[in-house]
């Protein structure tokens, strides 16, 4: 499976939030860029971070179990995880899944910071 | 010309994952197998699980030269309960593991208790397959089964992410049902290269990625398939006589 498809870049939106950019694939083979720009995001203030999914391009199994992995790391810093940019495939997985009980899913970057006010 | 490229990559994308169920719907029940913890019942991510928060991955390396990684996991999906330890019963569907299906389980938990459950094929594809717990099952989460070719060796993995389902699975799993559970993956994988006349340790790694257990979930004690399974059992002798009852009394 390739690995260097993927990049995670991290912009400040607020002085306590957070956007991830997803670019490429998220598969197991993603963790460490993963946590790795979770870790640059998640300074001492900030309380949300937001995943944007617009660039993705494909997510396996791998990926979910990952994304689970960070969720519980943003737990464990009193953070909250959005998302948002999701196709709607992979909205029916966040639901397959029962991530979506965890992650608040929005429509834009707009409503996803929207939420956090 | 990279459209219908693309396009095929999300066709296949999609085709590898489930599609969004509410609750799960076995079909056919094979003989033998029981479906009193699987029918209706809603799949559980390690979201909603009890206990500590754990990823256990186990692996076997083989020579490439003997099997490749698209060999091996088509491999593992054609035979996946012939590998498993005996006392155990999977009872595969019929159509075989693709995203979707249901499969039966009977278990064999310490102390001989029989446990009747299932799971869901999450997702597959020619590198890995997923199978998802359904309420009740011991532990909330997946076990994905994947192989990856490195430096001349196929490496065979087993990854469970998972939290027990309820405090009395936490207490079960902390007193000897981790412990088997690793006998458990590391005889499926060892009987795995023992199919390709390959004979090799497994490598464990266990990582506590949450020690914080979710109080607000011992509500999934409702569930329980051990405790479900243990009164079915016990019901065994009940529902014999009723049988024999019901097939004397006259007919009309």
């Amino acid at each position: 499976m390739p690995e260097a498809a993927t990049r995670f870049d991290v912009r400040e939106v607020s002085e306590s939030a957070r956007v991830i950019d997803i670019k490429g694939d998220i598969t197991a083979a993603s963790e460490d860029v993963l946590m790795d720009a979770y870790g640059r995001a998640s300074e001492s203030r900030v309380r949300a971070i937001v995943l944007s999914f617009a660039g993705l391009d494909y997510m396996n199994s791998g990926g979910i179990g990952l994304l689970v992995t960070l969720l519980v790391r943003a737990q464990r810093q009193r953070q909250q995880v959005l998302a948002y940019g999701l196709s709607d495939h992979y909205r029916q997985i966040f639901e397959l899944t029962r991530l979506d009980e965890a992650v608040g899913i929005h429509d834009s970057e707009d409503d996803a910071l929207e939420a956090l006010r | 010309m990279t459209e219908p490229i693309e396009e095929q990559a999300a066709a296949q994308d999609a085709a590898s994952w489930a599609k969004t169920v509410s609750t799960l719907n076995v079909g056919d029940v094979p003989e033998g197998a029981v479906n009193i913890n699987v029918e209706g019942r809603r799949l559980t991510s390690p979201i909603q699980g009890f206990g500590k928060m754990w990823q256990k991955t186990y692996q076997v390396r083989l020579p490439t030269e003997r099997v490749s990684a698209v060999d091996l996991i088509t491999t593992w999906k054609q035979h996946f309960p012939e590998f498993w330890p005996d006392g155990n019963r999977f009872y595969a569907p019929l159509t075989g593991i693709e995203p979707g299906e249901v499969a039966l389980l009977d278990m064999t938990l310490p102390g001989r208790m029989k446990l009747s459950t299932g799971v869901m094929v999450l997702y597959a594809d020619e590198e890995s397959f997923t199978l998802m717990t359904p309420q009740g099952h011991m532990f909330a989460g997946w076990i994905t089964f994947s192989a990856i070719e490195r430096e001349g060796e196929t490496v065979a993995q087993a990854q469970v992410l998972m939290r027990a389902s309820d405090p009395i699975y936490e207490v079960g799993l902390t007193l000897g049902g981790h412990r088997q559970e690793d006998r458990f993956w590391q005889h499926t994988l060892r009987s795995l290269a023992g199919h390709f006349e390959h004979s090799a340790d497994v490598d464990t790694q266990v990582v506590c990625v949450d020690r914080k257990r979710q109080w607000s979930k011992w509500r999934n004690v409702w569930h329980s398939a051990a405790i479900r399974s243990t009164l079915y059992t016990l019901g065994a002798p009940a529902r014999l006589l009723k049988g024999l009852f019901q097939r004397d009394r006259p007919v009309g």
